[in-house]
């Protein structure tokens, strides 16, 4: 028999809209606020998710063993909104967000042992190991940015470069709560209008900017509504058809050419802001035990699949056997991979430039530096 | 009296006919004032406004990924005029009005240089950076190598530092050391037309960030551009000072607006006696440690000269370098720093007249160290 497509007829995404006129345009144009989920998109997207979470929670693991040092910042809770954009752009499209990057990293199509690697400060990391945890770079993924809210205006640049160059594409530019504040959002929020520009600003609101609640921070807790006189749509962003479908309407919004849009996603993060944060000083355990049990949105796929009878339990646990294979060959390279060169140190300064020398620790150091 | 730099001498005024041939290879070059300026007629005189404006149009005719992006830059033609006539040629979509909000359109600048663009972001003065400045370091600066050389930033920032004439402290500030300090950054820093349109064309050719520091005072200031920097090809070579003048008493280096005013000392040092060689830096970062420590070398003496504060500047890191080199040992005395006055800009003509370099001070300087 076939599994082929489950079709969701009922309220699937709570749409709050900024714009009267937002609300009438998605009622009429995305057939009945439904959406279609295939059999082979719902194991992808379940794959992935899984993957996703279990990557992280092996970080988690080898920091503690501090075999990776520094920053980390995990993204397990969030999956559905790294996986919901990437199901509903091309990976033509460009995005960018800040330092909890490792899921849009993958989604983007780094391979787990690249970015394992990378947290682990190897040779055979994504950026070479010289980048770490929030420097990791793609084909149209532009980081993992260290600096609250500055890569909100790259991506506006971002989308700049894809009006003027005419290739309808779009770009997302991804920032937090916490960095919602930040006057250069604003800047940005002003130019996109101003000049259209095909950017989607999306607010992954977990609640919490590290150890500070929304409602500690924000005079306006309303983040999908900040942009103003930008249309703005709130979304469950625990649901991945839901983050999927919105993006594909902010998207076809964008490519015609009516200028940006503002999305607030609001989901959870199971972690603490890093990995020196336990997380449990600014909210309850109950609290994380409660959206874990309720609101997880791995479990809401597989459970959705499950009981639509798209996929077996079988399946599914093969599923994560093959994940489980994916992350422990993934850890292993991320352990055993010799750490860079040391006399790659000064390379990467310039590009298409000729050698130069850089001056070590002391004047009787020097080094060379190759682009 | 126009001097020329071999000590030949020139009756003021009238034309004087020279052949091309002797007039490229630079034996004469006219003295950094209006009322000096030697008219040749083979060799237009042009302003430094106008080189950079002529720079920009060929280089944004011949790639059509360069565009320009600042407050005023299109409508108004630039604050300085520095981009006239852009705007009307190019239009909206090459030469881009922003409003008045630094940190978000240097990002923008940043965001399109990412995604494959060449933009020209301007300061309408590089005293507004510090608002931007986050995204010129930790965006622009340091990307290329957070990637390990994934992701280029080829941009260029540009626009007028350092003092001006009676616009007090917040618009007065000499950035070149604190972008000097940055890997990651070309810095550069011109001083005459002929600097100004060979850099910024190799600076827009450069994959990239290159922070670009005009003066404001020297747009005005005209230069005999030859045949071969007219081409549309030619570029300075970032990172490659060059010595304006020869001498073999004592070494002066200098950047930007400075360089004219060292080489009015050495004319007036020249009458006692004292030659001076005066290097023009023109590149900041990187530093062409080789032409300073040749010249000392030879001279065995070093003043250097700039218009931003003393501490930590980048006087200062030119002696420690010779410090830490081959010149230090052929030094016969300290070498010095000649800068500007370690206080925030005062606006009244007199004070603000005594918080800049003037050309007294770097006679008395030069005097000082040769111990005359």
């Amino acid at each position: 028999f076939s599994w082929t497509c489950l079709f969701y007829t009922t309220h699937f995404y709570h749409t709050l809209l900024n714009k009267p006129e937002m609300q009438y345009e998605m009622e009429t144009s995305s057939s009945n606020l439904s959406a279609v989920l295939t059999r082979e998109q719902g194991l992808q997207y379940y794959r992935t998710m899984q993957t996703m979470r279990r990557m992280e929670l092996k970080a988690d693991q080898l920091y503690k063993q501090k075999i990776i040092r520094g920053f980390c910042h995990l993204y397990d809770g969030q999956e559905a909104c790294a996986m919901g954009i990437e199901a509903g752009i091309n990976p033509t499209d460009h995005l960018i967000t800040a330092y909890r990057a490792h899921g849009y990293t993958f989604t983007r199509g780094v391979s787990v042992r690249e970015i394992m690697a990378e947290l682990t400060g190897r040779r055979g990391g994504v950026a070479k190991g010289k980048g770490g945890s929030m420097h990791m770079y793609a084909k149209h993924f532009y980081g993992g940015n260290g600096i609250v809210g500055a890569q909100v205006p790259l991506g506006a640049g971002v989308a700049l470069a894809c009006q003027y160059q005419g290739n309808n594409q779009v770009c997302v530019a991804l920032y937090g709560d916490g960095a919602a504040n930040q006057g250069q959002i604003f800047e940005s929020f002003n130019m996109a209008a101003l000049w259209k520009l095909p950017c989607i600003f999306i607010c992954e609101n977990n609640k919490f900017g590290m150890g500070t609640s929304v409602e500690r921070s924000s005079a306006s807790t309303d983040y999908f509504k900040r942009g103003d006189y930008i249309p703005g749509i709130k979304v469950d962003g625990m649901d991945v058809l839901c983050v999927r479908e919105a993006i594909k309407f902010a998207a076809d919004y964008c490519r015609a050419g009516k200028g940006p849009i503002v999305m607030e996603l609001e989901t959870y993060r199971y972690h603490g802001h890093s990995m020196s944060d336990p997380g449990v000083s600014y909210r309850s355990r109950e609290e994380i035990q409660e959206v874990r049990s309720k609101s997880d949105p791995i479990t809401m796929l597989k459970e959705r699949m499950l009981s639509n009878n798209m996929a077996s339990v079988e399946e599914i646990k093969e599923i994560d056997v093959d994940i489980r294979k994916v992350i422990e060959d993934a850890a292993q390279f991320a352990i055993s991979d010799p750490e860079p060169p040391l006399d790659e140190l000064c390379n990467h300064i310039f590009a298409n430039d000729l050698p130069m020398e850089v001056r070590g620790t002391n004047p009787w150091v020097k080094l060379k530096s190759v682009s | 009296m126009l001097h020329c730099w071999d000590g030949a001498r020139f009756p003021p005024g009238g034309t004087i006919s020279i052949p091309a041939k002797e007039f490229n290879l630079g034996f004469i070059r006219p003295v950094n004032s209006v009322s000096h300026g030697l008219r040749v007629f083979t060799c237009p005189l042009v302003n430094v406004r106008d080189a950079l404006n002529q720079a920009m149009d060929e280089e944004l005719e011949r790639d059509e990924r360069v565009f320009l992006l600042g407050e005023e830059v299109a409508q108004y033609d630039g604050a300085y005029k520095v981009s006239r006539g852009l705007w009307k040629k190019y239009g909206d979509k090459r030469i881009i009005d922003t409003p008045i909000t630094e940190m978000g359109f240097a990002g923008i600048a940043v965001g399109a240089a990412f995604a494959g663009l060449r933009p020209i972001c301007e300061f309408m003065t590089w005293n507004f950076s510090m608002q931007a400045i986050d995204q010129v370091i930790n965006s622009a600066a340091k990307t290329y190598y957070m990637s390990a050389g994934a992701q280029p930033v080829p941009i260029v920032f540009r626009g007028p530092n350092g003092s001006s004439a009676g616009v007090a402290a917040q618009h007065s500030q000499c950035f070149a050391a604190w972008y000097g300090h940055c890997p990651g950054l070309k810095v550069v820093s011109p001083w005459n037309s002929e600097d100004a349109r060979g850099l910024l064309k190799a600076a827009i050719r450069d994959d990239n960030p290159v922070v670009f520091l005009e003066n404001e005072l020297m747009y005005g200031v005209p230069f005999d551009l030859s045949e071969d920097v007219l081409q549309k090809d030619f570029v300075v070579p970032i990172g490659k000072a060059k010595v304006e003048r020869r001498g073999t008493h004592i070494t002066l280096v200098s950047h930007s607006r400075c360089v004219g005013f060292c080489l009015d000392a050495a004319s007036v040092l020249a009458k006692e006696g004292v030659e001076c060689e005066v290097v023009n830096l023109r590149t900041i970062r990187p530093l062409d440690v080789d032409t300073i420590e040749a010249s000392v070398m030879k001279t065995g003496h070093l003043v250097t000269v700039e218009g931003g504060w003393p501490q930590y500047g980048v006087g200062a890191e030119i002696c420690a370098r010779v410090m830490e080199g081959p010149a230090f040992n052929y030094l016969d005395a300290p070498a010095v720093r000649v800068t500007g006055v370690d206080i925030p800009m005062p606006y009244a003509k007199i004070l603000e007249d005594h918080s800049v370099p003037q050309i007294k001070d770097i006679i008395f300087s030069v005097k000082k160290v040769l111990n005359m």
